[in-house]
């Protein structure tokens, strides 16, 4: 499961991550961080069976979670399947396929936006 | 055996004839050789699909009641050229819309007309005797010109620079958007199945050659602007009111502007041998260079040498590292071109022409005249620079003495090491930090090269937002300082 975590002034200076692992073994994948001094922002990937007690030490500490169900959405009307989102996608969402048609392996995608702002068709948009 | 295009032709209309895209092509010769090839096959069709700056529209919007010369005219506040005749105006697709800057331009104009869009039309006069209006503000659609006639100086590149760049920033070019440090190469053109590429003599593309432009019949005018094969390029001409909307998107590079991509394929005769041969090539056979858009120069470093095979890969080599590859052409779009234009000569709807001249199997492209590059050297001043370890106290005597405002700090060596501004040493002044500058000095330093024209330090200064570069040489080592004082008195003599 991803998340989207949200800290505040309080919660940002705690090392929330490192408690909920000890805690509940899980193995949390931090895929972006942007920390600074009063709030901070992270996506994380949890496996789905430590998903829910993980979530639980968040709220406990008063971190904002919020589930990252929906990933990165490929406006297929839009698309012109120039490619140029291949090479900027950090996980390698993006692809060809056999007819040069660009196709989005949207499971992997880590919700950064690098994508979005590069698409010169506005195809691409990142529901939260 | 040689065929001619009235063989070929008369083969079309009693729909006899063998037409092959070139992707096709390629399997077939390599089976049955050229030679053979040449008698089986009459056309084979090539199509590219891309972003193409240099395109527009010729419009007659017809005489409004009292007339009107336009001296300026608007279309969805996207201006077009009117320095021709009352109602004559010429509207490119990069042009940008006063009101909505890079989101809407004038390629979303034409394809708006194209998609029965009306669009609102504003024009201004000076008024005269003959023509006495002064203003008008209507809609068209493009139903209502009496003509829209798609003019383009410079498409269907037959090959292109690819993009990379080394420097620490994201460029956002119109070749897309650059990762900095190699992170990634971008680049353009459809490479073997692409027209110039399959008929690389201009045997049979020349003045006069129908054409298939964005779904409608259009015709080669001419070589086009910066015709330099292998980098050959075409003036093409074709009726936008008989254009097709799938074969033709407005797009925004970021960062960059608006461009318009568009589709366009060409059928070439297979008269002999020669031709079967040439429009056999394959991507590994036609070159390029990666360029690096990290140097803001008119001769951009040549990276390396590369195939569109490898391009076409999606992955090449840098100095030793693999960097991703995305194409700016659409493939996908290219075939559809290459597929459609096959069904038109297949069912009959479209026919060859011979052209009644050759364009140029040579060029040069010569840069701007200019009156003169004025570079960072020509206009920087003698650095004051500290060491690290000098006292915040000393250095704010510097300041006073030596009346400048930027020190750079370097080593033993004269290496750049960092930069205190008066700024920052009132800063440690006032908050009683009274430590070495190197406790305060700032260690990214924003740089300039000596030989680095002076528009390029501006841009640099105004990107973040400070007031002056330390000028290094290839081992940081200061040269010395160009402030945006020294800058700006260069402008005023201007």
């Amino acid at each position: 499961m991803l998340m989207l975590l949200k800290f505040d002034s309080k919660t940002i200076k705690k090392p929330i991550i490192s408690t909920a692992t000890l805690e509940t073994n899980a193995l949390i994948n931090i895929l972006r961080a942007n920390v600074g001094a009063r709030r901070g922002e992270m996506v994380v990937e949890v496996d789905d069976s430590k998903a829910k007690e993980v979530e639980e030490i968040f709220r406990r500490f008063g971190v904002e979670v919020i589930e990252l169900k929906e990933a990165v959405v490929k406006d297929e009307d839009k698309c012109i399947h120039c490619g140029l989102c291949i090479s900027i996608c950090p996980v390698e969402v993006f692809k060809f396929d056999e007819n040069w048609k660009v196709i989005a392996e949207t499971e992997k995608c880590i919700h950064c936006g690098v994508c979005i702002k590069v698409c010169p068709c506005q195809a691409l948009s990142l529901p939260i | 055996m040689k065929k001619t295009i009235e063989e070929i032709n008369r083969k079309i209309a009693e729909g006899s004839v063998c037409v092959v895209t070139a992707e096709e092509m390629k399997e077939i010769v390599e089976e049955l050789g050229a030679e053979k090839a040449s008698k089986e096959v009459d056309v084979v069709t090539t199509g590219t699909f891309g972003a193409m700056c240099s395109s527009g529209v010729f419009m007659n919007f017809g005489h409004s009641d009292p007339p009107i010369k336009m001296q300026r005219v608007w279309l969805n506040d996207v201006e077009a050229y009117t320095g021709i005749a009352a109602v004559d105006a010429y509207l490119g697709v990069t042009q940008l819309s006063e009101s909505r800057g890079m989101e809407y331009g004038g390629a979303h104009v034409i394809e708006d007309l194209v998609r029965g869009k009306e669009v609102e039309l504003r024009a201004i006069s000076y008024g005269t005797d003959c023509y006495p209006r002064k203003k008008i503000v209507t809609e068209i659609a493009l139903e209502d010109l009496n003509q829209a006639v798609m003019v383009n100086p410079r498409n269907a590149y037959q090959r292109y620079k690819a993009a990379t760049n080394s420097s620490d920033r994201v460029l956002r070019t119109y070749m897309g958007t650059l990762l900095p440090n190699f992170g990634n190469v971008t680049f353009a053109g459809c490479g073997e199945i692409s027209p110039l590429n399959n008929d690389p003599e201009y045997r049979t593309i020349g003045i006069g050659t129908r054409i298939f432009l964005c779904g409608a019949k259009g015709y080669i005018i001419g070589e086009g602007t910066q015709h330099t094969p292998p980098f050959g390029t075409l003036m093409v001409k074709g009726n936008l009111k008989e254009m097709k909307p799938e074969f033709m998107k407005a797009i925004v590079m970021p960062g960059y502007g608006v461009t318009m991509m568009l589709g366009i394929g060409i059928p070439i005769p297979i008269l002999d041998e020669q031709l079967a041969k040439a429009t056999a090539i394959r991507d590994d056979q036609i070159f390029t260079e990666i360029i690096d858009f990290g140097v803001p120069r008119r001769d951009r470093p040549v990276v390396r040498k590369v195939t569109y095979a490898e391009l076409k890969s999606g992955q090449v080599e840098i100095n030793g590292e693999i960097v991703r590859v995305s194409p700016l052409s659409s493939y996908y779009m290219a075939k559809k071109v290459m597929e459609e234009l096959k069904r038109m000569i297949d069912k009959g709807e479209f026919f060859l022409t011979q052209p009644v001249e050759r364009i140029p199997t040579s060029g040069k492209m010569k840069p701007m005249k200019q009156r003169e590059v004025k570079v960072v050297k020509s206009v920087m001043t003698k650095a004051v620079t500290i060491s690290p370890t000098t006292s915040i106290e000393e250095a704010s005597r510097i300041i006073i003495e030596k009346n400048v405002n930027h020190l750079p700090v370097v080593d033993e060596n004269g290496v750049l090491i960092g930069i205190v501004t008066s700024w920052d040493v009132a800063k440690a002044v006032a908050m009683g930090k009274l430590g070495k500058v190197s406790d305060v000095m700032t260690r990214r330093v924003i740089t300039a090269m000596p030989d680095e024209p002076i528009e390029s330090a501006a841009r640099k200064m105004e990107q973040y937002n400070i007031s002056a570069l330390p000028v290094v040489d290839a081992k940081k080592r200061v040269l010395g300082l160009v402030t945006s004082e020294d800058l700006s008195k260069l402008l005023a003599r201007w």
